[in-house]
Order: structure tokens, then C-alpha cells, then sequence
């Protein structure tokens, strides 16, 4: 397969965007992405999305953001894989332009959360609905379940789950669109509503109107208009059981290390080579046990990690979640994954301001879905 | 919920009713119609004990709309004697008082009300030993 690049991005702020429609979300975030990128037209569209029909009642939606988009009639194809929705995006505009189908795809991402749906149920659809959300479990529970798991085994603390929120927020502080931009001390954090033991409020991702768009091209179309671009080296998805009890263990996600093992290969790099990360820090939990499932540190460590500093901006560790990850940031489902695409091209372009990781040249996105059913995982390069 | 579904899932909800592959003994519940360990399509039909112990569990305190007048509520996973691991309420306790290991058995139990003139939806839940 052919080289492929990622040359511009747009997204809009994400936060509660009562005054904007799903329609208006997406194409302000397109708009941008397309000025950035400098193309003039696009051969396909991909948009991320997870519950469109029960967040907004909108299916169908391809066609109806390439008509608002004034794209028609560029083909436009809906991408669902809950969570990871808009890393499945981006690897279906990957795999297009990889394979010499096409030169340019936008590839989208994007959710209307705050439109007076059940979110929590809504939410829920990403489990195992007859099995387990049948009995009153809700996304909270799922990885408190994990998180009571990993506690056990491994003797992770409720001040190691809170330094991963006090880190997030510190860093989505210095991120303009970030829904909570504001920093948050350890007990601000343990001393927030119970949701599900042990996590709290501020254990939990918000509920995000948002989305996110950027360009994937082929090295000739980047060539050609002589604009900054990262290199996609490697894309990875790897999928596990839906139900989180049908698991040999609940406190490794097979789907992130199946995902990254690919990855890792594809790229032809170690996890010590990365500069940075973006993982799916849905719940607090998340972040540490990821962590330890992309080779960062030794299984049952990621707590101890993420309390000592070694994935901050400044440790030179691993940097993990720069933008603030969805916990500051935001997490508007489908736009999810392809934010975390953004960020890795703004860093490694050098433009993420006061969050910037010195030297940043090769970063990776990890995207899941579900309590871990689904993984995406990308890794980006600058030359 | 829809009758038909809740219909035909009561083998399951109602009699922890399983399928064991043929060929290498793999448990599954609910039943499935491929093997995810040898990919054999043989399965005959068995019951499940109803004695098990808690792996991790959670509670629940903020719930979906439909839930909500249960909270606080605990939520499990038990491991059954057999190996099948299933998600579960657990009722019937102190929910400051659970613990990772402690037994339990399934009961038979009232799960959801499906609004003011739904079905009335009954399925498993555990209790302590």
C-alpha cells in the first residue's frame, strides 16, 4: 500500500452546543479542516458516529453531511463502532487512499450528545444490551467494575484513578477547545459525586457536543500543494467480546493489546519510540489500564506511573492525553477519535501552543469503543 | 421491551440455560451458534448451577431513566461453578458491604417494569450464601 498523509484539521469547541444542530457541528468542523488542508475538492467523505438515530433521530447521515457540506455528489458513508466510531473513520479514509481508490477523503467524526436523550441509556447500546445493560449496568458501572478489578489484583488507589483527571484537566487548561478547560486539585476529584464505586464525577468523561474533520491524502496530493503533513505509519483495529464477563480478565483489554501488537509491527517502532499519546481515557480507570496495555509500563504499574509524573507533558516519559484527553477536552462520541488524530497533528506539527511536547516526531492515538470490544489504534510521523 | 424478545430469551433469564460446544467443552451464555474456542457449530443444551462467587463487582447510584428508582443498586460479575461468568444484580444486601470472593447463589427475581403498562420483566439476580 501506498504512503498516506494527513494534510489539514478542523474542529469546533467542544462543549453544550445548544444553538447548533448535528448538521451544523459537522460542517463547521469540515469547513475548517478543508481551508486548512488547501485542497479544493474531495474524492469521499467517512464520518464517525455512534448514536445519531437515538442521541438526535438521524440516521443516514453520509448523505445528509456531504448535502449540508455542498459535497454532493461525493460519496459519504457513515462509520459505527460505538466509541471508536471516529477512529474506524479515519482507517476507512486510510484504507481508501492506501489502496489508490482515492486521493483525498475528509474523514469526520461527530456527536450531538445534548439534544434531551436518555444519554446513559444511549450510552449503554455499546454493551451487550440483553446481557448486561439488561440488568441495570450503565458505562460508569462497566469500568468500575475494571476499576474495582484492577484495585484488587494489583493495588491501584483512589489517589493513583484521581492524578489521571488532575493531569487531564492541567492539560486541557491550555486547550481552547476544551468543554472543561480548568484544573481540578486530587481532592476536588475524590471528593466528587459517587456515580459508581469507586468512580466519581470526576472519574467520568462528560457528555460533548462536538466535532472533528481532517484531510487524508496521498504523498502526491501533499507534494503537489506543499503544505505541513504527518505520515500515517501505522493503523491497527483489533475487537474483543462485546460483554465484559465473557473476558478472561477484566483488568488487561485484549483489543488494545491485539491493536497495538499490529500497530507496533506495522511502524516498525517500539512503545519507548513514541513521544506521545493520545488513549481513551473515557473513565479514569481507562487511561491507567491502556496504558499498561500498549507496553507503556508493566501490567498493575499505570497507576504508580500516572501519580508520579511519567506521563505529563513535561516528563519526557511518555506523554499521554496532551489535549486534555476526553476527560477535559470532552468526549462527543463519534468525534472522539478523530480529535485525538488532531492533536497528534498539531504536536507533531509544533502548534500546540502551551502544551506542546518538545521534539515531538512520532505520536499514537488509541480510540475504544465499548468497555474495550472495539480498539483503533493509529500512529502519525513527521519527517 | 419487546414481547417477542423477551419471549424467546427466557430459556436463559428464566432457566440458565447455556451451550455447551461438543467438541471441546466450552460453556455458552447465552447460547451461541459458533464455538469462539474451536469454531465447532455442536452444542447440546445445559443447565447452570446457581452457586458461584463475586469477581468484581460495582454500585450503581447514578442509573439509565429506567433504573433510576432502583439506585442504589449493586451490579456483579459472578463467576458460576461451571466457569460461565455472568453480569447480575446483587440483592438483598448492605451494598457497603460487598466484596470481591463472596458467594453467592442466583435467584429468580422481578429485573424492570417496561413503563406503567409494559410487560413486567423477571430474570436472575444473586444473594449472598
Amino acid at each position: 500500500m501506498r504512503d498516506v498523509v494527513v494534510i489539514g484539521a478542523g474542529m469546533t469547541k467542544f462543549g453544550e452546543l445548544w444553538d447548533k444542530s448535528i448538521k451544523d457541528i459537522f460542517v463547521e468542523a469540515s469547513l475548517k479542516a478543508i481551508k486548512d488542508s488547501g485542497v479544493d475538492h474531495i474524492d469521499s467523505i467517512y464520518v464517525g458516529a455512534m448514536s445519531s438515530g437515538l442521541f438526535v433521530g438521524q440516521e443516514h447521515l453520509g448523505a445528509i453531511l456531504a448535502d449540508y457540506l455542498g459535497m454532493n455528489p461525493v460519496p459519504a458513508t457513515r462509520v459505527e463502532s460505538a466509541c471508536a466510531s471516529g477512529g474506524a473513520a479515519f482507517r476507512q479514509a486510510y484504507l481508501e487512499v492506501a489502496s489508490g481508490a482515492s486521493e483525498i477523503v475528509l474523514a469526520g467524526g461527530v456527536e450531538k450528545m445534548n439534544d434531551g436523550a436518555d444519554v446513559t441509556e444511549v450510552l449503554a447500546t455499546a454493551a451487550d444490551q440483553e446481557y448486561e445493560v439488561y440488568q441495570g449496568i450503565t458505562f460508569p458501572g462497566l469500568y468500575a467494575m475494571i476499576a474495582k478489578a484492577h484495585m484488587h489484583q494489583y493495588g491501584t488507589t483512589r489517589e493513583q484513578l484521581a492524578a489521571v483527571a488532575v493531569k487531564n484537566h492541567r492539560n486541557g487548561s491550555k486547550n481552547k477547545n476544551a468543554q472543561f478547560g480548568f484544573e481540578v486539585t486530587p481532592e476536588q476529584v475524590m471528593k466528587s459525586t459517587m456515580v459508581s464505586d469507586p468512580l466519581r464525577l470526576l472519574d467520568c468523561s462528560p457528555v460533548t457536543d462536538g466535532g472533528a474533520a481532517v484531510i487524508v491524502a496521498s504523498m502526491d496530493v501533499a507534494k503537489k500543494l506543499n503544505k505541513n503533513f504527518v505520515r500515517v505509519i501505522a493503523s491497527a483495529q483489533a475487537s474483543d467480546t462485546i460483554a465484559l464477563h465473557s473476558r478472561e480478565s477484566f483488568t488487561t483489554l485484549n483489543s488494545v493489546v491485539k491493536a497495538a501488537e499490529k500497530a507496533y509491527r506495522m511502524a516498525g517502532i517500539k512503545p519507548t519510540d513514541l513521544n506521545l499519546c493520545e488513549v481513551h481515557d473515557c473513565f479514569t480507570i481507562a487511561e491507567i489500564v491502556v496504558s499498561e496495555d500498549l507496553g507503556f509500563f508493566e501490567k498493575g504499574k499505570g497507576g504508580e506511573a500516572v501519580l508520579n509524573g511519567l506521563t505529563s507533558i513535561e516528563s519526557g516519559k511518555i506523554p499521554i492525553n496532551t489535549s486534555g484527553g476526553l476527560k477535559s477536552k470532552g468526549h462527543p462520541v463519534g468525534a472522539t477519535g478523530i480529535a485525538q488524530i488532531i492533536e497528534l497533528f498539531e504536536q507533531l506539527n509544533g502548534k500546540a501552543g502551551g502544551r506542546q511536547v518538545k521534539n515531538a516526531r512520532i505520536g499514537m492515538a488509541q480510540n475504544m469503543g465499548g468497555s474495550g470490544a472495539s480498539s483503533v489504534i493509529h500512529i502519525l510521523e513527521v519527517k | 421491551m419487546i414481547t417477542a424478545r423477551y419471549h424467546r430469551e427466557i430459556p436463559q433469564r428464566y432457566r440458565l440455560e447455556a451451550g455447551k460446544c461438543k467438541k471441546c467443552g466450552f460453556i455458552a451464555f447465552p447460547h451461541r451458534l459458533v464455538c469462539p474456542k474451536c469454531k465447532s457449530q455442536d452444542f447440546e443444551t445445559i443447565r447452570l448451577s446457581d452457586e458461584g462467587k463475586i469477581l468484581t463487582f460495582t454500585i450503581v447510584r447514578v442509573a439509565s431513566d429506567k433504573f433510576s428508582k432502583q439506585t442504589p443498586f449493586a451490579v456483579g460479575i459472578v463467576e458460576l461453578k461451571e466457569g460461565v461468568k455472568l453480569t447480575t444484580q446483587i440483592a438483598d444486601v448492605d451494598v457497603d458491604k460487598l466484596e470481591i470472593g463472596q458467594k453467592v447463589k442466583i435467584v429468580f427475581r422481578k429485573i424492570q417494569e417496561d413503563g406503567k403498562a409494559g410487560i413486567l420483566c423477571y430474570g436472575y439476580k444473586a444473594v449472598l450464601i
